[in-house]
C-alpha cells in the first residue's frame, strides 16, 4: 500500500462492515449496531463529517467529527470523536490523510478551531493528536459514578 | 511544574541535536546556547549517551550527535532519566494518612497523572514540529499586522 494511493471520501453504508472490523481489531470490542448507528447520524449530513480512507476500494480507515457549538460557552468548534486505522495501513500517513481531510471539512464549515478528547492512557492516538499540532485545551473533562 | 536543573540541561541538549541529527556539537556550543555550565551539562551528555540517546564522535571537531528516534522518544523519556517520577501516593509524610491527607493525596495524583500523560504523548519529532509551526504561524501575524 502506498501513501499516494489511499483517497479520502465520505463513508456509505457499505463501508460500516469494514469500519466495525477494524474497529475489533484496534479494542477487541464488536459494536456492529454502534457503528451503523453512526452512520445514521454522521453520514451526509450538514457540519458531520464521517469520513473513509480507502485503498484498491477497500476501507482501511475512518475519522469521524462534527461541528459543536456552545456546549459551557464554547462557541462554534470543530470536534473530532472517533478514529480507527487498520493496523495494515499504519506508517502510510492514512491517520494524517484522514485527519486533514475532516479538518478541510470542519474549517470549511466556518469554524476555526478542532477539538478532541481522549483517554488519558490511550498513548497511541494522544501522540497522533500531538504530532498533527493539537495541544492541550482550556476544557478539563470531569467525571463521577453515579450510585 | 519545575524540572530540576539537569533534567532541562538534558531536555535542551536532545532537542538540540535532534533539530539536526547530521550535525555534531560540543558540550561547551550547546552550553554557551543555552547558558549552563559545561561541566554541569558534560555529566548530563554521559547520562544520555548511557541512555542510547546521544554518542560522542571522536575526532577532529568531535561533540555529541543525536543517537536516539526522534519519533518514539518522548519527554518522559528523558525527564524520568533524571527526575524521581514515582508518583505522590509512593512517599508518605506525615500527615498523609489522615482523612484530609488521602483527599489531598487524590488531587495531587490526579495532577500527576495529566502531566504524565501529557509528557508521554510528546515525542522529540512533535516537539520539534510544534517550533516550526509556531514559527510559521508567528510569521503568518506578523504579515498580517503589516498589512
Amino acid at each position: 500500500m502506498e501513501t499516494e494511493q489511499i483517497k479520502i471520501r465520505p463513508a456509505a453504508k457499505s463501508d460500516i462492515e469494514r469500519v466495525t472490523e477494524i474497529d475489533v481489531k484496534n479494542t477487541g470490542l464488536e459494536k456492529a449496531a454502534y457503528w451503523r448507528d453512526m452512520f445514521d447520524r454522521y453520514g451526509e449530513r450538514e457540519g458531520r463529517f464521517f469520513l473513509i480512507a480507502e485503498y484498491e476500494g477497500e476501507a482501511y480507515g475512518f475519522i469521524i467529527g462534527e461541528v459543536r457549538a456552545w456546549e459551557f460557552g464554547s462557541p462554534p468548534c470543530g470536534w473530532i470523536f472517533a478514529i480507527g486505522v487498520d493496523p495494515d495501513a499504519r506508517l502510510k500517513k492514512t491517520g494524517s490523510q484522514l485527519f486533514d481531510a475532516i479538518c478541510s471539512n470542519l474549517k470549511a464549515s466556518g469554524v476555526d478551531k478542532v477539538r478532541t478528547m481522549l483517554a488519558r492512557d490511550d498513548s497511541l492516538n494522544m501522540a497522533f493528536f500531538r504530532s498533527q499540532g493539537m495541544m492541550g485545551g482550556p476544557f478539563i473533562q470531569l467525571e463521577m459514578p453515579l450510585d | 511544574m519545575k524540572l530540576q536543573k539537569a533534567t532541562k540541561c538534558a531536555l535542551f541538549a536532545v532537542l538540540e541535536l535532534a533539530g539536526n541529527s547530521e550535525r555534531q556539537l560540543s558540550a561547551t556550543d550547546i552550553a554557551e546556547k543555552y547558558g549552563i555550565s559545561a561541566n554541569h551539562l558534560a555529566k548530563v551528555l554521559r547520562d544520555l549517551g548511557r541512555a542510547g540517546m546521544v554518542e560522542s564522535v571522536r575526532g577532529a571537531g568531535g561533540g555529541y550527535r543525536f543517537s536516539g528516534n526522534v519519533k518514539r522518544t518522548t519527554l518522559y523519556d528523558l525527564i524520568q532519566l533524571f527526575e524521581d517520577v514515582a508518583s505522590s501516593e509512593d512517599s508518605r509524610d506525615e500527615g498523609d494518612s489522615t482523612e484530609i491527607g488521602q483527599a489531598l493525596g487524590r488531587v495531587l495524583a490526579e495532577i500527576d497523572e495529566i502531566a504524565k500523560a501529557t509528557l508521554k504523548s510528546i515525542t522529540i519529532s512533535t516537539l520539534l514540529k510544534t517550533m516550526e509551526w509556531h514559527a510559521q504561524r508567528e510569521k503568518l501575524q506578523k504579515s498580517g499586522n503589516a498589512a
